[in-house]
This record gives C-alpha cells, sequence and structure tokens, in this order.
C-alpha cells in the first residue's frame, strides 16, 4: 500500500532539502565517483520504490548500499554516510529517507534495501521475515513538547495538553510517535485532547513552526534539528516512553558484510557521538 | 470510428480498471465486514459523505454565479480571472491547503480577524474541511458551466429580454434552465473531487476522527498500520463513488 | 404614435447612419446585402448596442439618446422575431408563448389562457403541450410568432424571420405574418380582447430582410441599406419594381405584374394572364401580383417562332439599354401588364448579335416555372 502522493510530497520535501543544502559542496569532491548522478539518484529512491529498482539495475561501476532509515534520522544517517563513503571510496551510500511504517511496507513488497533503521519495535517486527540478521537497538528518542517561540499559550508540562483551550497537535497512534504519546499519556494518566492527529512527527512540527498549534508532542531530535523556530517544554519521566530505535541488515542485501559494516558504523562509537550531538539518546 | 482507436482506448480502459481490480485482489475479505463496521470506518464514511455534499452545495452556490460572470462580463480583467479560476487544478493540493491556512489561519489575515472579532477559529474543524473541498473542487464545476455558457450563447436570454423579463427573471427561468444538464455533471465532477479530497484537507484541517478525518485520511491514516484495513476502506470509497456517478450519471453524462 | 430612428454609429471602419419613421400600424422593410449593416441597426433598436449618437423614440417614448439614456431591452416594449425560432427548449409551446406576460406580472392562469389564444390566432393552438424537440421549423416559428405577439410589444423587429424555413414552410408562415402584420387584416382581431395589450392596429414592425419577396409581400415602405447608409427609400412596391438607383436595381430589381390570383397563374388588369407559381397563401380571386428576376426573362427578335416550354410570351419594344454589372440591362416601354415596362438581362455579346438599341422590337419570354404569384400586400 503506498501513501497517497500528495501527503507524501509534503513530507519528503523537509529531509530532502537539508540533506541537498548540507551536501552541497561535497557533491563536487574529488574523492567520489559519479558525483553528479547521486543527487537525482537518491531521489527517485525516495519518490518511487520501483524507479529505485531500475536505477539500481543499471547502476555505477562502484557498489552501493541502500539504507532506508526513519525520517528521524535525516541528519545523523547523513553525517554517517559521509564518514561511511570517505572509509569506503567505491562505495555510494543511497539513504532512502521515509516514515517508519512506509519504509516497512516498501521493505515488505520487495524494495532493494540493504539496512533498516526503523523508529520503533513493532515495525521492524512487522518485517522480521525480510532480515537477514538480529535487530539491534541503536537509540532512543523521547518525546517533549514543541511550542512556538516564546510559548504564547503558555503551556508548562504535560497536563496542559488534556484540554484547556490550547490547540495541541500530535501524531496519529499508528505511526511510532503517535504510540509513544499513548504510552506517555498512559503512564502519566493523562488524556490528550488533541485538535488533529497528524500523519507524522513532521507534520507536528510544521503545525507549531506556523503557530497554527500552540503545543505540539514531538521527539527531542526534531525539537533540536528546528533551532530557533521552536521552543521546548520538557517533560519529566518522558525517557521511560521513549522509543528504541532498532537497525538491521535484510535478507536481501547485496552485500551483507558491507551493510554490517554500516551497521557497526551506527553502533558504534563515532555513530553514538552522532546520534547523541542530533539529540537521540544512546543505550 | 477506425478501428486502431481500440488499443490505445484499450490501454487507456486498463490504466483505470487494472490498478482497482489490484486493490480487489488484495482485500481480505474475510475481515472486511469487521473493517469496514469499526468506529473509525463509519465515522470517516459519515463525515466524508456529509463534507462531499456540504462542498458540493458551496460549489454550486458560489460557482454558478462565478460561471455566468466569467462567461458573460466582459473586459480584459476576465482573462486573468479566469486564470485564477483555474488555479486549484493544477496546484497541489498540499500547496492549496497551505494557501488556506495563510489565509484563514491563525496567523493569516483573513482568521487573525475572525479569532479577534468573532472568536472563530477555522483550522482543525468541520468547516475547514468544507472550504479545502470547495476550495478544489470549485473549479471543475465552474468550467464546467462556464463552457456550457459560452457554447449555448446569450441569444435566449436576449428574446426572453425582449419578451419583458427583467435580468434577474432571465436568470432564473432562463439561464439555470438551460444550464441544468451541465449543472448536473459539474456537481458530480466537484463531489466526486471533494469525496477524494486528501492533501489540502490534511494540511489545513487536520485529522481526527469524527471532525476532520475523512475517508481518504483514515485510508492513509490506516495504511501506516495496518494495509488491510487500509484496502478495505479504500474500497468504500470505490464503492461511494461508483453509487454517486451511476446514481447522478443518467440525468448529468447522457444527452 | 410611431417609431422614429435615428442612428448613427461607427465600428471599425464601418459606419452605420440611417434615419427613417415607421409610422404606426405600418411594417418598414430595411432590405440589404450581408455587411450593409442590417444587424447593427437591429441591435440599436433592440437596446443592445449603444450607438455613438443616436435618437429612438417609440410612441414619443425615448428610448436611446446616445449618450445619455438607454432603457434596457427588457423595458423597451420592442419585440424580436428572430431566423431561428429560440424557443426556451426547456418550457411546452404554451410556456414559451406565456413567458411575456408571466414575465410582466400577469398572473400564471390568466397568462397561460392569453398564451393559448394567441397560438390559436397563430393557427397552432394543436402545438400547446409539445416541446420545442417535437416541432417542426414552421411550427416553431409559429409559436414564436405567438410569443413575440403575446409578449404585447409597441414595435415588433423581424430578423429574417423566414430565412431559415425550407421552402415548404415558408409561404405559411409567410402568410401568417402578413395576418398578423397587416393592418387592413387588423378588423378581424377585435373578437377576444385576451391577451390585447396593443391593438393590432398600432403596433408598428421593421422587417430586416435580403429578399425582395419579403419586402413585398409584409412591407408597405422599404428603405435600402447600402454600406451603412439609405440608398433608397420609398413604397415597397415602388422601389422594387422601379429602382431609382444602381445598387437597389442589383439587389432588388425584380418585374412585378399586380392583378387577380388565378389557380396557375395571374390575370393582369389588361386582361393578359400570366402563367405562374402561386405560392402557399394565394387564393384565387384575391389581388396578388406575379414576379419574375429580369435574369429570367428570355430575348428574342420580334416574331421569332416559339421555342416550346415558356408560357409568357409578350411583344415590346426596347426602351432603354444601361450596362448592369456584367450584363446588359434591356428596359422595355410600359407594356405587358408591367406599368415600367419589363426588365430583362442580357450579356453584351446578344445585345450585339440582336442587334438592339432603343425603339427595336423585341420579343420576350419568361417560363411558367420563373415566375411566382404572391398575394399582394
Amino acid at each position: 500500500m503506498r501513501r497517497p502522493s500528495a501527503g507524501q510530497a509534503e513530507r519528503r520535501s523537509q529531509p530532502r532539502r537539508s540533506q541537498r543544502i548540507r551536501r552541497g559542496p561535497q557533491r563536487h569532491g574529488p574523492q567520489r565517483h559519479g558525483p553528479q548522478r547521486r543527487g537525482p539518484r537518491r531521489r527517485a529512491v525516495a519518490a518511487a520504490v520501483l524507479l529505485a529498482v531500475a536505477t539500481t539495475a543499471c547502476g555505477s561501476e562502484g557498489r552501493t548500499l541502500n539504507v532506508f532509515a526513519a525520517a528521524s534520522l535525516t541528519e545523523p544517517f547523513g553525517e554517517l554516510e559521509q564518514v561511511f563513503e570517505q572509509r569506503h571510496q567505491d562505495v555510494d551510500v543511497r539513504l532512502n529517507l521515509a516514515g517508519s511504517s512506509t519504509l516497512g511496507s516498501q521493505i515488505a513488497e520487495g524494495a532493494p534495501a540493504d539496512v533498516f533503521a526503523s523508529a520503533n519495535e513493532p515495525v521492524m517486527a512487522d518485517v522480521a521475515g525480510d532480515l537477514g540478521g538480529e535487530p539491534h537497538p541503536f537509540a532512543t528518542n523521547r518525546l517533549t513538547i514543541a511550542v512556538p517561540p516564546g510559548n504564547p499559550a503558555g503551556i508548562e508540562g504535560f497536563g496542559d495538553l488534556a484540554g484547556g483551550g490550547a490547540t495541541v497537535v500530535v501524531c496519529q497512534p499508528q505511526v511510532p510517535c503517535g504510540a509513544a504519546a499513548g504510552r506517555l499519556a498512559k503512564l502519566t494518566g493523562t488524556t490528550l485532547r488533541p485538535a488533529s492527529e497528524e500523519q507524522d512527527v513532521k507534520d507536528v512540527l510544521n503545525k507549531v513552526v506556523t503557530r497554527e498549534a500552540d503545543a505540539g508532542l514531538v521527539y527531542a531530535t526534531d525539537v533540536r534539528a528546528a533551532g530557533d523556530q521552536v521552543d521546548e517544554v520538557g517533560i519529566p519521566g518522558a525517557g521511560r516512553a521513549a522509543n528504541r530505535y532498532p537497525i538491521a541488515v535484510t535478507a536481501r542485501a547485496a552485500e551483507p558484510e558491507l551493510a554490517a559494516e554500516f551497521r557497526d558504523l551506527v553502533l558504534g562509537e563515532e555513530g553514538r557521538r552522532v546520534l547523541r550531538k542530533a539529540g537521540f539518546g544512546t543505550p | 470510428m477506425p478501428w486502431v482507436l481500440w488499443i490505445p482506448a484499450g490501454l487507456a480502459l486498463a490504466l483505470v480498471v487494472l490498478p482497482v481490480a489490484g486493490l480487489l485482489v488484495r482485500t481480505d475479505y474475510a475481515r472486511l465486514p469487521a473493517l469496514l463496521t469499526s468506529d473509525a470506518a463509519l465515522s470517516a464514511l459519515r463525515l466524508s459523505l456529509v463534507t462531499a455534499l456540504a462542498s458540493t452545495i458551496a460549489c454550486v452556490v458560489l460557482g454558478v454565479p462565478l460561471a455566468v460572470v466569467l462567461a458573460r462580463a466582459r473586459g480584459r480583467g476576465v482573462r486573468l480571472v479566469r486564470a485564477v479560476v483555474l488555479l486549484p487544478l493544477v496546484l497541489p493540493p498540499v500547496v492549496g491547503g497551505l494557501a488556506l491556512l495563510f489565509l484563514l489561519g491563525r496567523n493569516g489575515f483573513l482568521g487573525y480577524l475572525l479569532d479577534v472579532v468573532a472568536g472563530v477559529s477555522v483550522p482543525f474543524t468541520t468547516t475547514a474541511v468544507v472550504i479545502a473541498q470547495t476550495f478544489v473542487a470549485m473549479p471543475f464545476l465552474v468550467v464546467s458551466l462556464e463552457g456550457a455558457l459560452r457554447s449555448g450563447g446569450q441569444r435566449y436570454e436576449l428574446v426572453a429580454a425582449t419578451l419583458g423579463a427583467r435580468p434577474w427573471t432571465v436568470f432564473r427561468r432562463v439561464t439555470v434552465p438551460l444550464l441544468l444538464p451541465a449543472l448536473g455533471s459539474g456537481a458530480v465532477l466537484s463531489f466526486a473531487r471533494a469525496l477524494g479530497e486528501f492533501g489540502a484537507t490534511i494540511t489545513f484541517a487536520g485529522s481526527l476522527e469524527g471532525v476532520t478525518r475523512t475517508l481518504p485520511l483514515e485510508v492513509y491514516a490506516q495504511a501506516q498500520a495496518d494495509v488491510d484495513s487500509a484496502v478495505a476502506l479504500a474500497l468504500l470509497l470505490i464503492v461511494v463513488a461508483v453509487v454517486v456517478i451511476a446514481v447522478a450519471r443518467p440525468k448529468a453524462f447522457d444527452r | 404614435m410611431s417609431l422614429h430612428v435615428d442612428v448613427a454609429v461607427t465600428r471599425g471602419r464601418f459606419t452605420l447612419d440611417v434615419t427613417f419613421d415607421v409610422p404606426a400600424g405600418s411594417v418598414l422593410a430595411v432590405l440589404g446585402p450581408n455587411g450593409s449593416g442590417k444587424s447593427t441597426l437591429l441591435q440599436c433598436l433592440a437596446g443592445l448596442l449603444v450607438p455613438d449618437s443616436a435618437a429612438v423614440t417609440l410612441d414619443g417614448r425615448t428610448l436611446t439618446r446616445a449618450p445619455g439614456v438607454q432603457v434596457p431591452v427588457h423595458d423597451r416594449g420592442i419585440g424580436l422575431l428572430a431566423q431561428d425560432p429560440l424557443l426556451l427548449p426547456h418550457l411546452t409551446a404554451v410556456e414559451n408563448v406565456a413567458f411575456g406576460p408571466r414575465s410582466q406580472g400577469v398572473r400564471p392562469s390568466r397568462a397561460r389562457a392569453q398564451a393559448r389564444e394567441w397560438l390559436r390566432r397563430a393557427d397552432a393552438a394543436e402545438l400547446t403541450g409539445r416541446r420545442p424537440a417535437q416541432l417542426s421549423g414552421g411550427q416553431a416559428q409559429r409559436v414564436a410568432i405567438a410569443r413575440a405577439l403575446a409578449g404585447g410589444p409597441r414595435a415588433l423587429l423581424l430578423d429574417e424571420p423566414l430565412s431559415a424555413l425550407d421552402v415548404d414552410a415558408a409561404p405559411a408562415i409567410r402568410g401568417l405574418l402578413r395576418r398578423v402584420l397587416r393592418r387592413t387584416q387588423s378588423a378581424h382581431s377585435g373578437e377576444s380582447g385576451d391577451g390585447e395589450v396593443v391593438p393590432d392596429g398600432e403596433r408598428c414592425a421593421v422587417l430586416v430582410t435580403h429578399d425582395p419577396l419579403d419586402v413585398l409581400a409584409l412591407a408597405d415602405d422599404v428603405v435600402v441599406l447600402d454600406a451603412g447608409r439609405i440608398a433608397e427609400r420609398g413604397p415597397a412596391k415602388e422601389v422594387l419594381a422601379a429602382p431609382r438607383t444602381a445598387f437597389t436595381a442589383r439587389i432588388a430589381g425584380l418585374n412585378l405584374v399586380p392583378g387577380v390570383a388565378a389557380a396557375d397563374g395571374l390575370h393582369a388588369p389588361n386582361g393578359r394572364f400570366v402563367a405562374g407559381v402561386p405560392s402557399g397563401d394565394c387564393l384565387p380571386g384575391e389581388p396578388a401580383v406575379a414576379v419574375f428576376a429580369p435574369g429570367a426573362v428570355a430575348v428574342h427578335p420580334a416574331g421569332a417562332p416559339h421555342t416550346g416550354s415558356p408560357r409568357n410570351v409578350v411583344d415590346a419594344r426596347v426602351a432603354s439599354l444601361e450596362p448592369h454589372g456584367a450584363v446588359i440591362r434591356l428596359r422595355t416601354a410600359g407594356d405587358g401588364g408591367a406599368e415600367t415596362g419589363i426588365a430583362a438581362d442580357l450579356t453584351p455579346a446578344s445585345v450585339a448579335e440582336l442587334g438592339l438599341e432603343p425603339g427595336s422590337a423585341v420579343r420576350l419570354e419568361v417560363k411558367a416555372a420563373s415566375v411566382a404569384v404572391h398575394p399582394a400586400a
């Protein structure tokens, strides 16, 4: 089941944009082969898995590694991609960044993923049959409250999301951040009264950035990435309901050793450093 | 008719029919009754029918006068206005949703005014769903009506005026009755477009069960977790659309 | 009580500049080829076009005084009967006819009764409940006539009302129009006051046409339009029979022989019988006029033997020979029943071959099939 295209286009635009900006100068770096073709190719992957299969098939001289990663991993995985490609000059890492559920569906439909990094464990469990090895937890992400700069509605804590005038936006329960919100609400005995249940954590953040919402339940990493566009109201004890991010090599991986190397980079010291910098917790 | 036409015609038909057939094949028929009668599905269906009907009525009430003005008014600005009216057809719905937010959102200039003056906030309400649907569906109605008005010309209106009918009488007793066939097909198109509307709705109105989560949004929500459920809901959406077209078709499309 | 028109309008390189009066109860024909300004004139009268400078008054009421006054279409009291009947397709015949009275505030039941009466007068009573799609061209035009009259116009504009009809239907509709438009026929319309807003005798009409036959059958007077200006004006029969300008002669020059209609022709006052084809509305014994074009007249030397089928043969003397476009128009001295003589068109070669000059004796022949016999206006 593919997502309706309209929603997809909007959600994708953000990670892709940040990637392009960050990656700009690197593209022309002398150490890479075929750099000009990478950007468009990655876009194709993001747009349609089938297209990705086609471009992979007529691939380049070097080796490629397809990494499917949750959208919240955009920043750290982009950095790790560079690290990995510097260590393996002949390898082209391609990131497919989207909602974990979407990526899970794509893998179940036969998309050419070598490594899968999910934002929660149930999605990983759903594709257990397509995995080539045990999933390893490599990061945690706790929920926090994003508010517009200056906190116009005066949100002080999780309890203020239970109604009482403020426009609150959360993720729908079907996606990991929504599931985490549900767990947190249960743990604290709070009943959330959202104005909207968004399909994606980035949509929640957008509603806060555009000031349509007074508060949004998002990941700590999202608040970190949004910079001064939002303020944060922390939730004590949110760590108890944090998401655990697992990573695994898939059964269909063309080069399982290479895929395992990337996984180990993420699990290793370099990976932990980069993840923490982006606001993740590391186990 | 040259027989060669059958080849592209067949391809065109296949392009429409085969994906739907694929959906039918993927459907989990054992779970279908349970999936379709879930509270979430029923509330999404109800909301979709109510909002699509409301936005179709809004399209007719606002679109008929607009089409008449566009078809009859003279002047240089009319061409520009016509292009603007067609904008929602080419605009990605998400962009339409953003545009609506910038107008009617809390910080939009109209939304701010409404909030301050009347204490009304539009986003995240069922009204927002209807507005988003009307925004994307209106061009379908206006385009079909304007075409009919232009091809029909003004000769009947003129004759009616020479019989002593005032402009309002002419509009009521001549223009509108002559428009009815085109109005029928235009309204069906608008309803269908409103029923399938997704991008502008989710951007402008958000997604909350029973309030703003219409069938397409529910399909999308379910697709995150339970593909079978999403497929079942998609099937429901198709059935509703087919019923609407089947009911309205004889009058609207057969001449 | 009359229609007074003084209009000047410029559209691009075309200028229309006309002045005329239509007395109450009379019909004025505006005759002209395409592009002569007929439609522009109609639009000015109907109120669709604002002239550059104009004065249009109807029964003393100013409808247009440009610049400044422009009474809207619905308030002018000017009815329109177009080439196309333009019946509203979603209404039945009787509803179409009742449209005018209804729009003017007459109660539905009374409007319907008036509509039935007008349909009856238009010989269309049996069409009452039919939809326009179920009507033939002639039937639809009958209903359209009834509708135009039911609107109670003080003046009626007729825009080529017969040109869209096929040849079988046109004579009957022409007859109907004669009946409803002609003041002389208005005597028997006083039988019922129902629907009588403007007495037939006071209503005036402007008939726009390119067909001289329509003028002959329906109009009292005619103005001939040439490129936006009036080329000639006068009583219809005089202008058509004896055009004073070459332009009028070219578009309207006809041979007319008045007399009394017969089953297969017409008896001229001088006792001569003109064989011809009576039109559908032409009753034997009624006043009529035989009409034939100059081009239908064959010219032979005097005393030439009969060539067979032509049934009308006249001996005459050439009065004049004038170039007329590519042909030479020959006109005979008054004879043959036509007061002004008969006109015939010949090629210059024929004129030379026959050695024709004013005073020459000729024998003229016209096929009966080329002669139309119409009721006289």
